[in-house]
């Protein structure tokens, strides 16, 4: 196998005993974009001489003896993660000649673990999206299937890894935008807690929804990427300051005597029958290591799509509004007088998606319509959060599908943006209730395209997340293929 | 609640946003669409119910007051469009 084929863990072994350079594996993972970054557009910004540059230093830092897990892995980052004199784009027209004077947190966090980063990688603008369509750079391609979508919103994050561009990948999550392209790109992805990572520098697109969190190409580097990035931020104040255990310990522990709940509201008419069975071929899995699969309800579901449809559109048309064409970004020229120019350098500078979500947040909260649309939805998410507290007091995990479908066919969904909306439906209530969530490969369907299965644990146990689902991964004798590119 | 294409200009406006005449057409059809669908929302029983504002339970986030490094006006200015000294410079405000 090739270096960037490999797993953090792999190449950190082949780095401590001497079998391998970060210089090598940087080159390898650039000769890698070199051959196949034209045909899937993963990445906005590519940084190979900083990359190398920093490789060399990671050799050094090894050679010492001072080596951590990630030191010289080479990493992508999603692009509305700040990094300090990097471009840093969000996927849109708005903030193309944006350069951050600062490093968000989990950025410094990576750095100072020694991790290399190979470039900022292609999204939905501002995160808004579950297919990478909506980008100002291009559409990123599944690699499995270069006709289809690579899911959203942190597409090229996703395909970066699938593709071995890299070793493993940030992205961020809101209503799914981690866990869905994980699922149809066919590597992990996980949401942490709300509160678990730090949002500082993290562009924001809902505030009380986005958390940045690793695509990894096995479980066992999720926890490794997790004991990297999680961790209480002073300058975050929803930074939640939990003590972050070795989530490396959790792997291999196994499920035995667990109970596993299995929500029937996710299990509707409407599911493509080759993720139907996957699914259920998951959890005989699960059941075979000794868990009981138990039936549960989470009543609220139905009306998931409709809160979140409410309450991120009203973040965001909030946290969207320094978008202004004043202390930076794109600012329309031949303006008459101020507001003149905020309305020609937003309507220039954002693309459809993002104006719809705006309009959408801006009607729900002004006055006349705040309490019949936000203040509803914040309810009846009061109401979903309970189903889950419930749920957990008597189940360790859940499982679920990631995606009602693999992957669609670019374009199919772009003229209907309720539709594309639907997509989100098992993905949106762990956002909606701040709980972590992961998506794990199960397999995949006749035409080649890959299949996830969900795990969702209560508040900050993303250590029985992993546990879970390492103890699937490595039960499950899902044949591990790549993509052929 | 069907959205009127008056009530689209306004909240256009509030927005900050502009839309030509065939771009209103479309939103103000789209946005019906998915307004349409928020409906679903007031089948749920919600009396009494504290609306969620916060996704985790935390109380007074606060820090010393204490003063830390900050940027600087150059590091602050360099992304600017347009500037002038140590200001931002933007279209007249007032008419």
């Amino acid at each position: 196998m090739k270096l960037n084929e490999l797993t953090i863990h792999e190449l950190q072994n082949k780095l401590t005993q001497g079998e391998t350079t970060s210089v090598e594996i940087t080159e390898a993972v650039f000769d890698r974009i070199d051959r196949v970054e034209d045909k899937l557009n993963s990445f906005i910004t590519l940084l190979k001489d900083s990359a190398l540059e920093r490789a060399g230093q990671a050799d050094k830092t090894i050679k010492e003896g001072r080596g951590g897990p990630l030191t010289g892995i080479p990493v992508a980052l999603k692009d509305l993660l700040c990094t300090k004199g990097v471009l840093t784009t969000c996927g849109s027209h708005i903030l193309e000649n944006f350069i951050p004077p600062y490093d968000a947190t989990v950025v410094k966090k990576l750095q100072d673990a020694g991790a290399v980063f190979v470039g900022k990688t292609n999204m939905d603008e501002f995160a808004m999206g579950s297919s990478t369509e909506t980008s100002y750079y291009g559409i990123t391609r599944n690699p499995w299937d270069l006709s289809k979508i690579p899911g959203g919103s942190s597409g090229g994050s996703a395909t970066a890894v699938a593709a071995d561009q890299c070793i493993a990948s940030l992205g961020s999550d809101t209503g799914g935008s981690i866990r869905q392209p994980a699922s149809l790109c066919g590597v992990v992805g996980l949401k942490p807690t709300y509160g678990r990572v730090s949002r500082f520098g993290l562009v924001a697109f809902a505030s009380s929804l986005d958390q940045i969190g690793p695509f990894t190409k096995d479980v066992e580097d999720a926890a490794i990427m997790m004991n990297a990035i999680a961790g209480y931020d002073p300058s975050d104040s929803t930074s939640v300051p939990a003590e972050v255990p070795d989530y490396t310990q959790c792997i291999s522990r196994g499920v035995d005597g667990w109970t596993i709940g299995i929500p029937k509201e996710y299990f509707i008419e409407g599911i493509d029958p080759e993720v139907l069975v996957a699914v259920e071929k998951a959890i005989k899995v699960m059941e075979g290591l000794g868990a009981t699969c138990v039936e549960i309800s989470l009543p609220h579901t139905e009306y998931c799509v409709a809160i979140y449809y409410v309450i991120a559109p009203s973040e965001a048309s909030s946290n969207l509004a320094r978008y202004d064409g004043v202390r930076y970004g794109f600012r329309s020229t031949d303006n008459r007088e101020l507001i003149d120019m905020y309305k020609m350098s937003r309507s220039a500078g954002f693309g459809d998606e993002v104006k719809r979500r705006i309009m959408i947040g801006t009607y729900s909260l002004s006055s006349g319509y705040y309490d019949a649309y936000y203040k509803k939805a914040s309810q009846v998410r009061a109401l979903l959060r309970n189903d889950f507290d419930e749920a957990f007091k008597t189940c360790d995990v859940i499982m679920t599908p990631v995606t009602p479908t693999p992957a669609f066919n670019i374009g199919e969904k772009m003229d209907d943006p309720l539709q594309m909306y639907l997509c989100d439906i098992f993905t949106i209530s762990c956002n909606l209730a701040g709980v972590p969530g992961m998506s794990v490969p199960c397999g995949y369907a006749q035409s080649g395209l890959p299949l996830g299965v969900q795990f969702l644990a209560g508040h900050f146990e993303e250590g029985k997340l992993l546990q879970a689902a390492s103890a699937y991964e490595q039960h499950s004798k899902i044949e591990r293929r790549r993509p052929e590119l | 609640m069907k959205i009127t294409k008056e009530e689209v200009e306004h909240v256009a406006h509030l927005a900050r946003l502009n839309f030509r005449e065939e771009e209103k057409e479309k939103f103000t059809s789209q946005l019906n669409d998915i307004l349409m669908y928020m409906e679903i929302l007031n089948k749920a029983e919600t009396a009494g119910v504290e609306p969620m504002t916060h996704a985790i339970t935390l109380h007074n986030a606060f820090r010393e007051d204490r003063v830390k490094e900050s940027f600087g006006s150059d590091t602050a200015l360099r992304n600017a469009p347009d500037k002038l000294g140590d200001c931002f410079r933007v279209p007249k405000v007032i008419e």
